[in-house]
Parts: structure tokens; sequence; C-alpha cells
């Protein structure tokens, strides 16, 4: 059965970024209009398939079908955590757009930042949706790609060196995720993701070895993605030194798509989970978690603070995937492991919301006082309660402050953490949870209170990017909401069925 | 460069220029294809600037004809899968034009069209990339 809304996730964004140049030759507005259109009806898109998801979930481009029971090897795939993803994606890029249209005019060169900002959104609906190695790899490197122009963006010093930076670590993973997949390749001869899984469980299952070696190439290519601590580098200057409507998106949804998504995937879906890679997986998101927010304490640059807490959140993150797979491979009660995996989703969407409007308002923070230097801030809340406001919102979020959102998703990991039996992680989790608060306040305090620098003049803030900032900051209070079972059944509990499933999910798809 | 090099590149391009059509439109029954096909292209146009100089072609305006003609085919590409949604097998990247005889160079239906827009992506790709770095190299020198 087909399913043509898959396709227009990839389709419209390369559709709008290869158009804008052509429109700008004769028509100066064209390029914003096309970036609000084509990004808001992806996100409408995105809602529809969430809220009312379709019968079938594949679609096989080229029309092509399975013979004598062999299935295709190129298709897509739009699943319970498929969809779940393109919403982050999507809501995300649309608020992030909308920012950029007054932003972007500090900048030379703006139809180059609406193609590139496309073909990243491209690349990253790509990845969700493909159900083979070979698409997987390939959109990786169209958003890996994109992402390092956008970086580059300012073209300043700081910003080129970021990128080369982020390109050399960049293509570092790309390396070790092609030596996976030819490794997988190599003892499956396939490339559908159903069916590697398939056939590793019937032939290869005594070849433990093998694949313990195969998992640690794809881990060490993902975990450079993600930046997990010990392979952060590229993150703190990458991250800080784009522009911030592209800050936003890398953090607040590059490094899952490419990085958590991806080990979900893998190791959930296409590799049994086994106790082995669990341990290997839940440390390096307690270490990322820990040194994360140490990291971030001492930072004075406002995006590179952020930056550092995004490796911190996504530690949790991967902490709460490690003790599900854990759990899974133990043989503990199922309840347990919708538990983590529920938590683990549900902070990943929240710390897109929330992570994504703290780089909106240092953003506009350095759009009016032309600085990020948290030191020579100082009784901004003065001239912009509506940014202080909005950050304030995402502090306590991020610090995990009921109502706000961030606190149900720690909340939930940290129960799991202590229902599967891992007490010492549940209280690191509140350790660095206070941490994070520690160093939010600072933000706070440093930019928003306190006197007035002297002799300031300050930009007005455009209206544009105020309409983005308050829907995401009224988006952290709503997203409390996912704790009734109601709202959870519809956006998050088929993201979450779709991993407890684990290896059987292959069975589905074939 | 000298008289012999220039007269030479000028032959030599004519002749890579037509062996690229040649792999560009062979792509569907031939090894090779848009790409390698493209960059041969592309090397026809360099082999002209290298031998000529920078003076030859008026550079700066021919950047941006290639990177339009960039986007341009890149369009063309989505558009003609995009048509497949509508024709024969009702998918995205559809081949829905007759197939023809296997062996024959009409044939294969949508790909040789593919292979020409690609062909053309590519070159204009790789040419655009050689003028922004003579460019480059032409500004920084002054």
């Amino acid at each position: 059965m087909e399913n043509p809304v898959l396709i227009f996730f990839i389709f419209l964004p390369f559709l709008a970024a290869f158009l804008i140049p052509l429109l700008n030759l004769f028509w100066d507005q064209g390029k914003t209009i096309v970036l609000f259109l084509v990004s808001f009806v992806l996100m409408l898109l995105a809602l529809i398939i969430v809220i009312n998801p379709p019968q079938s979930t594949q679609y096989i481009p080229g029309g092509w079908y399975p013979v004598d029971n062999i299935p295709v090897g190129i298709h897509l795939v739009g699943d319970g955590l498929s969809r779940f993803m393109l919403l982050i994606i999507n809501s995300i890029a649309f608020l992030c757009a909308i920012y950029a249209i007054p932003y972007v005019k500090m900048f030379t060169g703006q139809k180059y930042f609406y193609t590139l900002f496309f073909l990243q959104l491209a690349g990253l609906n790509g990845v969700v949706l493909a159900g083979d190695m070979f698409n997987l790899f390939v959109f990786m490197e169209v958003t890996a790609k994109a992402s390092y122009a956008l970086v580059a963006f300012g073209v300043r010093k700081t910003e080129i060196e970021a990128a080369f930076k982020y390109q050399v670590m960049g293509g570092l993973a790309t390396l070790f995720m092609l030596f996976g997949i030819a490794m997988l390749y190599w003892m499956t001869s396939t490339l559908n993701m159903a069916d590697i899984s398939v056939v590793l469980r019937n032939n290869h299952a005594e070849n433990t070895n093998v694949i313990h070696f195969t998992q640690l190439f794809f881990l060490a290519g993902v975990a450079i993605k993600a930046a997990m601590i010990p392979f952060h580098a590229w993150l703190p200057d990458a991250h800080s030194s784009a522009p911030s409507p592209v800050s936003a998106m890398l953090s607040g949804v590059v490094i899952k798509v490419l990085g958590i998504y991806v080990i979900l995937r893998l190791f959930i879906n296409v590799f049994a989970p086994s106790e082995f890679l669990s341990m290997v997986i839940a440390v390096l998101g307690g270490v990322s978690m820990t040194a994360g927010v140490i990291l971030a304490i001492g930072a004075w640059d406002l995006k590179r603070l952020l930056a550092y807490h995004s490796i911190s959140q996504m530690g949790y993150v991967l902490m709460g995937i490690g003790i599900g797979m854990g759990v899974i491979a133990g043989g503990g009660s199922p309840t347990t492991v919708a538990l983590t995996f529920t938590g683990a989703l549900f902070h990943m969407i929240n710390h897109a919301v929330f992570k994504g409007l703290l780089f909106l308002t240092a953003g506009s923070i350095e759009y009016s006082t032309d600085t990020l230097d948290l030191r020579k801030m100082g009784g901004l809340a003065r001239y912009m309660p509506l940014t202080m406001v909005a950050s304030f919102a995402a502090s306590m979020a991020i610090a995990g402050i009921p109502p706000f959102n961030g606190f149900f998703s720690k909340f939930a990991i940290i129960v799991a953490a202590i229902q599967g039996g891992y007490h010492f992680r549940a209280a690191l989790g509140l350790l660095v949870g206070i941490l994070t608060l520690a160093s939010f306040v600072k933000f706070q305090r440093y930019a928003f209170f306190g006197t007035p620098r002297p002799g300031v003049t300050l930009k007005h803030t455009p209206l544009l990017m105020k309409v983005s900032m308050v829907t995401m900051a009224v988006l952290c209070l709503i997203m409390s909401l996912f704790i009734f079972p109601e709202v959870r059944a519809v956006f998050l509990d088929p993201a979450v069925n779709t991993l407890l499933e684990t290896t059987d999910y292959a069975l589905k798809q074939i | 460069m000298s008289v012999i090099v220039q007269k030479v590149a000028q032959l030599l391009s004519a002749m890579i220029f037509v062996f690229a059509m040649y792999v560009i439109t062979h792509g569907h029954i031939m090894p090779g294809g848009g790409f390698a096909g493209g960059v041969l292209l592309a090397g026809s146009f360099i082999v002209l600037v290298l031998a000529q100089g920078q003076g030859y072609l008026k550079l700066k305006q021919q950047r941006e004809r290639t990177s339009l003609l960039e986007s341009l085919s890149v369009l063309l590409i989505l558009l003609l899968g995009f048509s497949g949604l509508f024709a024969g097998s009702m998918v995205f990247f559809g081949n829905y034009l007759p197939k023809g005889q296997p062996g024959e160079l009409l044939s294969a239906g949508n790909i040789p069209i593919y292979s020409i827009l690609i062909g053309i992506k590519v070159a204009a790709t790789l040419f655009t990339i050689f003028l922004a770095l003579t460019i480059y190299k032409e500004e920084a020198s002054k």
C-alpha cells in the first residue's frame, strides 16, 4: 500500500530550496513568501499525519514492488517514531523560519540562507523517513553539508573555524557510519532496515562479536553527530557561532535527528537491545549529562553556555534510552520500559522547544545589544520585557521547575531509573538538574537583572521575532499537558509503541 | 600560455565536449551516465579557461549563469519526478514513458531524461566551483 503524503516532506523542501534562487531574479519578496508558505504547509502536514495517522506506513518511490518475498531495497517508512520526529522537525523549523525572516537581514546573500535552510530541512525529513541504510546515509550527509555551510554563514573568522572543525568531525562520523553500513551489507546483503533486522536475527544470532564490532562503529559515528562527551569538541563552537535561528535548528533538531533518532532506530529496531550496549549508551549519556553541565556553568558566552547545555540535556535522553534498553535486555517489566521511553521522547520534544527558544532569545539579545558576553549585559529586563519573559519560561523549563514541561520529562526519566533499579543514575539526574538551575540563574541574573550598562543603544526587536518567541514560550507551558493520557495517546504513545516492539518492528514492515 | 597550447586546448575542448555529450546520452545503456558525462562537460570548459587565461570568458557573468542553470536543472529533475505522481503507476519518480527495446538509444523510459538533467547539473556545479575559485584568486591578488 502506498502513502504519497510521505514524499511531500522531502519533495517540498527540495523544491523550495531550488526555486528560491530562480525566483530571486525577478521577485524580491518571493523568497520570504516561499519560506513562510512551505514551512507552514510542512508543519500542518506533520500535525495532520500525527493526529490522523494514515493506514499504511510505507512509500516505495519509482513504482518498484517486492518479488519472491524479497522486500524492496529503498523505501520510505513513516511509523509512529518517524511521525513524532516529523512533528518536532517541522514545527521547530516553521518557528525558526519566521524568526529568521527579519533576523537574516543582518547578513548579505540572504537567498543562500533560505536555500541552505530548506536543504537542511529536506535532509532532516529524509533521515527520519528513511526505511533503508542508503537513504539514511545520504540524507544524513545532505543535512550535515547544509549545516556546515549554515554555521559558516556569517563568514567571520571564528565562524569559518567552527564550520571547519564541524566538517572535520562530521567527516569522521560519516566514515564510521559508512564502515558500519558496509559491515552490515556484507553480513546481510540487503540495505532495507527491516530486512537487515530479520536476517540478523535468523542467520547471525551467534555472531555476537561481529555484531558488537559493527555496533561500535555505528555508535562512534552517531555519538559524534549527537556530540556526546568525549566526542563533543565541535558542538560548542559550531552551535555558538551559527546565526541564531540556525543554532536553534542545530541544537533543537539536528543533533536529535542525526544523533538520538538514529540511535533509537538502529539499536532498538534493527539490532536487538543487548546488556553490553545499553551499558555503553547509558554511561555515554551519564558522562555527557554531568560534564556538559559543569562546562556550562563556567561559560561566559551566552550561546556557548546554551550549547553546553544541549550536550547535557541530550545526555538525559541518552541515559533514559540506555536504561530502557537495559531493562529490555534484562527482561524487566514492560511498564518501566514504556516509562523510560516516554520520558526520553518527551524530553526530546521538550528540549527541542525550550532550547530552540533559548537560542532565539539569545539571538534577540544579540540583535539588540550586539554582544553575547554575559559580563557586558545587565538590566535588560527594563528594555526587552518580552524577551525576558520568554527566556525566563525556557530557563525554568530546562531547569525542570514545575509547571513547565521540562519538569515532567525529567521526572519520568528519574522515576524510571529508580524503578529499573539504577539508583546511582537517578541521583545523577537530580544532581544535574540542580546544576542546570544554577547555571540558568546565572544567565538570568547577568543578562536581565542588575544595573544597565551606561550609554547602550538598543535596537528594537522586530515583530516576527517576538511572535516566534512567544509561541515557543506558550508551548513550553502547554506541552506539560502531555502528562494526561488522552493527549499522550495522540502524540507520544505511537512513537513509544514503535520502540517497545523492538525488533518485531521489522516483521510489520515486510 | 603559448599559441600552441592555446590552439590545442581549443581543439581538445571541442572533442571533450562531444565525448561528454556521448557519455551523457548513453547513460542508460553504457557505463558512465549523467555524473561522469557532466564532469567531462565541465572539463571541456575548464581546459579552455586554463589555456586562454581568465580574460577569455567573462567569468563573473558566467558564474551567475552557471549557478542559475544548477538550480534550474535540479528543479526540472524534481518536477519530472513529481510528474510521476500523475502518470503511469502514480508514484514519485515513476517511470511512465514507453520503455522501448533494451540497448537502443531511445529506451528505458524517463531515465535518459534524468541522465541529461543530471549531466547539466553536475557540469554547472563543477564549473561554478572552478569559477568561484578563480574569481577568488583574481580578487585576492588585487
